[in-house]
């Protein structure tokens, strides 16, 4: 066991998921009794202690501080101890002001959002409890813990997405989410148990310890004719866990859908927290994804699949919070692709920035979607800037700094992660990501801005009933926007100068709680060419220039109403269609999956069960083999079970007397 | 022999016999049927007091029987009346005497026709529950494991459903014929060992290749329908469905547990070779009972008939780990066993609360029952996500310990790598969230469609009262287990000694190594 130790108090830690805990159990418990007003002052004062005594511990890691240490012991069974603790360090403390700051705005948001719904306290006690598991997913010591979390996160995910319980299609999202999430989970439970079978322990500093020992050994998995080396099928394992919380392809399908839930739970949810799991997951394991460089091979292709193919997606949904979402998946694939090159740190970064301006798109899109009365479809939309001054300023602060110009905040975590991509060499690999990383850029810009021109600008296109209900949002939704805009025009400058990514002086921010193989460090690299002054125009402003394109291609054709959409889509309607239906992978799961797991279901119970094992076996055969035995005995024809059964007893008796005279 | 009892009282016998004398104080006195709904629950909360002590006074540092009683009983024949509980065998009387309760006051209501002798078949059930759990003597244990059918018998074929008879029937048949093969392995092993019924004394006797493996049989038969393990398994869906609902529950929660229970006391113990030698039949059928079986559940139109798939998925969890010799999965596989009490029996008494209501267990008849029971709603979504094995429900730390007990699991035993078996294991995390969660969107979110579902009142006190310390005990075993697992610790690591000790001479264990490597060119099940 790791001792413990402490620079932190321990008693503020316990606090800070906690808090937010004691609100959820009295608000969902107490709802009734407590009515509407002081259900949301509960949550809302819990979120907020919680993001303050975030900030203070924040503070304190930066001055060097760190905890880790077991409250108690959850699982004993022989060698099998499970304890639950904290591992408070850099990453953590980042990963801690995001999440409680951005619950707190989402918080304060929900007052004005989700006013006069008859679910109101239900959904203060679910965010509430939402912001607790994620925090013990971040702040916990040992697999067991995160896995704690992580599947307390997906269950509210699942609750959240249903929420609207009477719409079939929101009880069908949340199904999938789960059950799509639940197929990562499958991987992530197999990586946990290898770990244990390899490390004898799941604690993150015992097993972190052990690697040199482990690594000395040379494990490989026998899997029949399949042998691969234990590092890599616990490293690839655990990301498949990754990749279904973190919604990359193939396990994104659920992420779009989930949009049926109500927007701050998008925003909270489905963008700035709970689906970052998975970068912070593989940040965490750096020390061993380190070493399988096909575990990172495969997190850097994926991850810069997802960025791609979702990016292409959203150039042509015309659902404001879909576009939103693919965004979503694909702005997770620039962080794996940054986890994949080593350059965890930028991976990190990337998804804090990310929680302020995608926390932010969503609260507004949310206050869009509030103003013009529930309707999504940005088709319908238009001048809306005349009507919705601050959500107008605000979002395209968050488009902005989404698309990655500076200074807003995207451009200096997303640039980051394209230039170590480019200079740390995987080969293909590292040439591919490249590549749709930087494509990815410019189509982030245009559906991005296709998307904003459409919605505040353009022509007017509001059906004229929902014209006289036009309004810029009340207050407790336009403050939340105005915080979230603060740091997506902020967090980005701040943060490249707190992290210290590259790493100016060799060490940055996260020090020692990522881990990074000095051969693989793309970081190293870009500090030794940034001293040199050889990274060159293209390397530092390729992005920029790609997203500039994106944005003024989109200005082009959306700005002002023009016809050139339309005769694009008729030019490529096969492409165009490929896009609109998000590249069928919902049309093909259903058809290798979902139908046949209920067709072989069906056969399996109908003919194996019912038809062979019932009918065949048992009435065929054995049934009918007495029925037919008894005929020919006059005295049991009655056909009663007690007969048989007084038979099999008298048999009995015959053996018996016949065994005990035999010996 | 010195008997381990240190209460100094037959604790035991009174857990056995209490709910029999109370049943007969009903029938002779009890005057209407309140009087008898009331004295059953007393009868009923008076035992679970008395096997309290079981637990509080256990002592968690020895493998040895513990509150033993001994007396002769049929002393021709050397049958001895002996008691004893470990720590595998206590936890079940435990969950017996509590889920005894739960269904006297779940029938409260819905039992209005032979209420008298509906209690009293419920109050002779658990005498032969816990009888069974606490025979250490293998004709005590029979005579208790048979009569135990005769109760059961009755509460399906008078109390059940529609088809009821159809269901009895085949519940009779099936585990009679089964339980008379193990009469047969009882008695060979009673000429064979020296004229003793002890099932202390068998596990010690070193019965040879040929006789383990017969015994093993015999034995298989008899809980393999009990558990029940595919193909066999199809008596129980049909019980299931027409038994009515505290009928299910002690189904679920108890009798299923025996199959199980009788493989840990008897087939590992007895016959460790034996056992080694099937571990590929036992892994087989398991998956067979998790895959398959999910499958199956996944397309029921009845909820019980849903539920009674899932239990057998999860029992299929059960015999897998019990099978895989390792510490962590025997303790996960007695979790599991425990938690399964809980969680299905509280699911079947889900179902009864909307049966109640509505007459019918189709999934189509229901829908939206959210908007009109949202307490309703909420507890059985706890139940649901417990079903599911999220962590913070008992059954998660069931599942993942026999996952990581099967993953650690000595290959030698088995001819092929055990990691294999826990990765296709594993894959009931996801065919599990599948079948449940389809079923409870089907029934309880989604707007009414349906005027007989609008008219349904949400949970009374009296409903509410009995799944609270179901929802206490599953999120208690889910995040606290310590004290459950404490219990087990050192019986279950006496009894992986045993089965993982040969009884043969050496030159039989090195015939037996080439039986197993034969198997290993011929995997079975995969």
């Amino acid at each position: 066991m790791v001792t413990t130790h402490a620079t932190l108090s321990s008693v503020e830690l316990l606090a800070i998921p906690l808090l937010p805990l004691l609100a959820a159990l009295v608000v969902g418990l107490g709802g009734k009794v407590l009515k509407e007003q002081l259900s949301h002052w509960i949550c809302c004062v819990g979120v907020i202690l919680s993001a303050l005594l975030s900030i203070h511990i924040f503070s304190q890691v930066a001055d060097g501080a760190s905890f880790y240490g077991n409250f108690w012991t959850w699982i004993v069974s022989g060698k099998l101890i499970i304890p639950v603790g904290m591992m408070i360090d850099q990453l953590t403390a980042v990963m801690m002001i995001t999440v409680t700051i951005v619950a707190a705005c989402v918080h304060v948001y929900t007052i004005g959002y989700m006013h006069g719904d008859p679910g109101y306290t239900r959904f203060f006690a679910y965010i509430s409890a939402f912001t607790f598991a994620m925090l013990v997913l971040i702040m916990g010591n040992n697999f067991f813990t995160l896995f704690f979390g992580w599947e307390g996160v997906g269950l509210i995910s699942y609750l959240l997405i249903g929420f609207w319980f009477k719409r079939e299609r929101a009880n069908v999202a949340a199904m999938k989410a789960f059950i799509v999430n639940r197929i990562g989970d499958f991987g992530f439970i197999i990586g946990m148990i290898a770990i244990w079978h390899y490390f004898g322990t799941l604690d993150y500093h015992e097993v972190f310890a052990a690697m040199p020992v482990f690594l000395a050994h040379h494990y490989a998995l026998n899997l029949g004719s399949w042998e691969v080396s234990a590092i890599t099928f616990i490293c690839v394992a655990l990301f498949i866990g990754a990749m279904g919380k973190s919604a990359q392809v193939p396990l994104h399908v659920w992420l779009p859908d989930s949009m049926e839930g109500p927007t701050p739970i998008s925003a909270l949810i489905h963008a700035a927290t709970m689906v970052t799991a998975g970068i912070f997951m593989v940040a965490r394991l750096s020390p061993l994804f380190e070493f399988s460089d096909t575990a990172l091979a495969f997190v850097t292709i994926t991850g810069a699949l997802t960025a791609w193919i979702c990016a292409t997606i959203g150039l042509v949904q015309n659902d404001i919070k879909r576009v939103i979402a693919y965004s979503t998946c694909s702005q997770l694939g620039y962080m794996f692709v940054a986890c994949g090159v080593s350059a965890y740190g930028a991976g990190i970064f990337h998804l804090m920035t990310h929680a302020w301006f995608k926390g932010l798109l969503f609260l507004a899109a949310g206050s869009v979607i509030h103003g013009v009365m529930a309707d999504q479809d940005i088709r319908r939309m238009g001048q809306l800037r005349k009507y919705m001054p601050i959500t107008y300023i605000t979002m395209l602060i968050g488009a902005l700094a989404l698309s990655g110009i500076p200074p807003f905040a995207g451009f200096w975590s997303k640039d980051l992660i394209i230039e170590a991509t480019s200079v740390r060499h995987m080969g293909w690999v590292s040439e591919f990501a490249y590549w749709a990383l930087l494509s990815g850029v410019f189509f982030t810009a245009f559906y991005t801005f296709r998307m904003f021109f459409l919605t505040f600008h353009n022509s007017d296109r509001v059906p004229q009933k929902t014209k006289p209900h036009l309004h810029e949002s009340p207050k407790v939704i336009t403050i939340p926007l105005m915080i979230l805009a603060a740091g997506a025009a902020l967090t980005g400058w701040w943060g490249a100068k707190v992290l210290n990514l590259p790493g100016e002086g060799g060490e940055s921010f996260f020090g020692h709680s990522i881990f990074v193989l000095p051969q693989h460090n793309p970081m190293i690299t870009l500090e030794v060419m940034e001293q040199s002054h050889t990274t060159g125009l293209w390397l530092e402003s390729g992005a920029v220039i790609f997203a500039l394109t994106g944005i003024a291609l989109a200005w082009i054709m959306y700005f002002k109403p023009s016809t050139i959409p339309a005769k694009m889509a008729k030019s490529f309607p096969a492409l165009h269609q490929f896009l609109l239906d998000k590249w069928r992978f919902d049309e093909l799961y259903w058809s290798i999956f979902v139908m046949p797991a209920r067709n072989i279901g069906t056969w399996l119970w109908q003919q194996a069960d019912l038809a062979a094992i019932d009918k065949g076996i048992i009435h065929g055969g054995i049934i009918n083999g007495i029925t037919v035995a008894a005929r020919k005995l006059r005295e049991m024809q009655t056909g009663m079970v007690y007969h048989y059964a007084y038979a099999m007893v008298i048999g009995l008796f015959g053996l018996l007397t016949w065994l005990a005279l035999g010996n | 022999m010195a008997l381990h009892n240190v209460l100094g009282m037959p604790i035991l016998s009174a857990s056995i016999f209490l709910p029999t004398i109370g049943a007969i104080a009903i029938w002779l006195l009890a005057r209407n049927d309140n009087q008898v709904r009331w004295s059953a629950l007393a009868v009923s909360i008076a035992t679970f007091l008395l096997t309290l002590p079981l637990a509080f006074s256990f002592d968690t540092s020895t493998a040895h029987m513990q509150f033993e009683e001994m007396h002769p009983w049929i002393a021709s024949f050397h049958v001895n009346y002996h008691l004893g509980v470990d720590g595998i065998s206590m936890p079940f009387i435990l969950l017996t005497s509590l889920l005894t309760i739960i269904c006297i006051v779940s029938a409260w209501k819905c039992i209005q026709k032979r209420v008298r002798e509906y209690m009293i078949a419920f109050l002779i059930l658990e005498t032969t529950l816990i009888g069974v759990f606490a025979s250490l003597d293998a004709i005590l244990f029979y005579f208790f494991w048979e009569a135990m059918l005769v109760p059961m018998f009755l509460i399906i074929g008078i109390w059940g459903g529609k088809n009821r008879v159809y269901a009895t029937l085949k519940f009779f048949l099936y585990t009679f014929a089964g339980s008379v093969l193990m009469l047969v392995a009882l008695l060979a092993m009673y000429f064979k060992a020296g004229h003793t019924f002890e099932i202390l004394d068998f596990m010690k006797y070193p019965f040879d290749f040929t006789w383990q493996i017969w015994i093993w049989i015999g034995f298989f038969v008899a809980f393999a329908v009990k558990v029940p393990m595919w193909p066999v398994h199809t008596w129980l869906p049909d019980a299931h469905t027409e038994a009515p609902t505290a009928g299910s529950v002690i189904l679920a929660g108890i009798l299923l547990k025996m199959g199980a229970y009788g493989f840990l006391r008897f087939s590992l113990p007895i016959c460790p070779d034996a056992s080694q030698y099937f571990v590929p039949l036992m892994v087989g059928l398991s998956l067979i009972a998790i895959i398959y079986i999910s499958l199956v559940a996944m397309m029921q139109q009845d909820m019980k008939r849903l539920i009674a798939y899932s239990s057998i998925a999860h029992m299929g969890f059960i015999t897998l780990g019990i099978f895989m010799f390792t510490q962590q999965a025997v303790e996960g596989a007695v979790i599991n066993m425990i938690s399964h009490g809980f969680v299905a029996g509280a699911l079947f008494l889900c179902v009864g609360v909307m049966y109640d209501r509505m007459h019918t267990r189709e999934i189509a008849a229901y829908g939206g029952i959210a908007n009109v029971m949202p307490k309703f709603a909420l507890v059985m979504m706890l139940f649901v996500m417990a079903n599911v094995a999220l962590p913070g429900a008992s059954s998660f730390i069931g599942e993942v310990m026999v996952l990581i007990g099967t993953f650690n699991a000595d290959p030698t035993y088995l001819g092929f790598s055990p990691k294999w078996i826990a990765i296709a294991a594993a894959v009931s995390v996801v065919l599990s969230a599948c079948y449940t969660l389809w079923m409870y969107k089907r029934v309880v979110f989604g707007t009414i469609t349906n005027d007989a579902v609008k008219a349904m009142p949400d949970m009374s006190m009296r409903e509410i009262g009995y799944f609270l310390p179901l929802i206490g005990l599953v999120l208690w075993m889910g995040l606290y287990p310590i004290p459950v697992l404490d219990l087990l610790h050192t019986t279950v690591s006496h009894l992986v000694a045993q089965a993982t000790s040969s009884k043969l001479p050496a030159a039989e264990i090195i015939a037996q190594v080439q039986a197993a490597v034969s198997v290993l060119h011929h995997p079975i099940g995969m």
